[in-house]
């Protein structure tokens, strides 16, 4: 397991195994853990279209992610009753199909992206998703207040004169980016798994933010090496294997 | 005498129509200022107005430069299943620990969702209350709290007055409002003549 091979992959998802879930804890505060598939299919759809531009699959993921995270504010007041993320995802998702059925490459990228493609992360990749994770942790800890604060008193702001915009869309411009860095390299499922459960089971059981923070890596983490683990021992995709050991660890 | 803090002449407030009658009033520093009136009066609106989330249809509303104000609604912050403590609530607003009943003290450390009622009010208040801020607005602040609750807030304003803080609050009680406002102001319900 600890071979060249497998290492470069292992840290690559271990950087994503710390972030997603911290990512997850504060939509979940936002009442936006849809928001994890729904930035996940539209970089879904992105890294296709990319691709049918003869444009790197990546970087038309990252792109069309960091669009839906700007255009998120802009397009809340024409969505009302919280219709923004399920139409982000259906638009992904039928974006993605349409260009998988059309393309005889895009077929086997696609399914790559919804299934992970997590063992063939390589030195390259592993260097970007450690420097991205950095780069969002540092930002989220910055944010992080403001964030809780706007959630909880949503006139702090106004009354100091403040704006209270670069918050708000500062964060969903991270959420969005890691979501498709992570979606590139875990698959989509995978990556939604890491946003939803961790943060799920710490909100329940922790008695204040700090450790809720703490308990929601702590779970990721351990479940992402244990279903690494596995699925490396009983040779089944990494995944399908995460998604399992998730909703056990829910269970439980 | 000190410039005042907050100056209405003749404010009418509302949504989308004008739902209270021209109001004066001014908050000095150290002043509490309490607005008591029937339901439906606009007490609630002119607050609202003055933190600048309700309109203003006529009449001026005249702030000091730079004011920091502290505003606490009726509307109970969505604390339900966050992993949120009370000492996570004061942080956040930078408000002190200091001189929280011990009834509420011994609680800090404890989820606020798992909190009575009357205890996660007086945190979240408490929290806006000893934020640093030179004009707190108050809406309703006796709702949830028992005896003990409201002689103690009675108390916590009248310290924070003391400090130099400006208070505008509006409440139902008028026991409460006589009792720790330097000034009542009754406002009448707009179809009232």
């Amino acid at each position: 397991m600890w071979s060249e091979l497998f290492l470069t992959p292992f840290l690559a998802g271990l950087c994503l195994a710390v972030l997603l879930p911290l990512v997850g804890c504060y939509l979940r505060l936002r009442d936006e853990w849809l928001a994890a598939l729904a930035y996940s299919h539209v970089a879904a759809g992105g890294a296709l279209l990319a691709m049918l531009a003869g444009l790197p699959p990546q970087a038309g993921g990252l792109l069309a992610a960091a669009a839906a995270g700007f255009g998120k504010q802009a397009l809340l007041g024409r969505l009302p009753g919280g219709a923004l993320f399920p139409l982000l995802l259906l638009a992904g998702w039928a974006c993605s199909m349409l260009v998988a059925v059309n393309h005889p490459l895009a077929e086997r990228v696609g399914s790559a992206l919804f299934d992970g493609q997590l063992y063939f992360a390589d030195g390259r990749q592993l260097l970007w998703l450690f420097a991205g994770s950095a780069i969002c942790l540092l930002v989220l800890r910055r944010l992080s207040a403001s964030l809780l604060l706007s959630q909880l008193y949503p006139d702090h702001f106004r009354l100091r004169g403040e704006r209270v915009w670069p918050v708000h869309g500062g964060f969903d411009l991270l959420a969005a980016l890691a979501l498709a860095l992570a979606t590139t390299t875990l698959g989509v499922m995978a990556t939604f798994a890491l946003v939803f459960v961790p943060p799920w089971l710490a909100f329940r059981r922790a008695r204040s933010w700090r450790r809720a923070l703490s308990l929601a890596v702590a779970i990721g983490v351990g479940g992402y090496i244990a279903a690494f683990a596995l699925a490396l021992w009983l040779d089944q995709p990494f995944g399908p294997v995460l998604g399992l050991l998730m909703v056990l660890f829910g269970l439980s | 005498m000190t410039q005042p803090l907050l100056c209405l002449t003749g404010l009418v407030a509302g949504w989308q129509v004008p739902a209270t009658r021209p109001v004066d009033l001014m908050v000095a520093a150290g002043r509490i200022v309490g607005l008591t009136g029937a339901n439906g009066a606009g007490k609630s609106t002119l607050l609202a107005a003055i933190a600048g989330r309700a309109r203003v249809f006529c009449g001026q509303l005249e702030k000091k430069p730079d004011l920091r104000i502290g505003l606490q609604t009726q509307d109970v912050p969505p604390l339900s299943g966050l992993p949120l403590s009370g000492r996570d609530v004061l942080a956040l607003t930078a408000a002190s620990a200091d001189g929280l009943p011990p009834w509420l003290a011994d609680c800090l450390d404890r989820r606020l969702d798992r909190l009575s009622g009357g205890q996660r009010h007086y945190l979240a208040l408490w929290a806006v209350l000893q934020a640093p801020a030179e004009l707190l607005l108050l809406d309703e602040p006796t709702n949830n709290l028992d005896a003990q609750g409201v002689r103690h807030l009675a108390q916590a304003l009248r310290t924070r007055a003391d400090a130099g803080c400006g208070i505008l609050l509006v409440s139902h009680d008028a026991g409460f409002v006589n009792g720790v406002c330097d000034e009542v102001i009754v406002v009448e319900a707009p179809d009232v003549v």
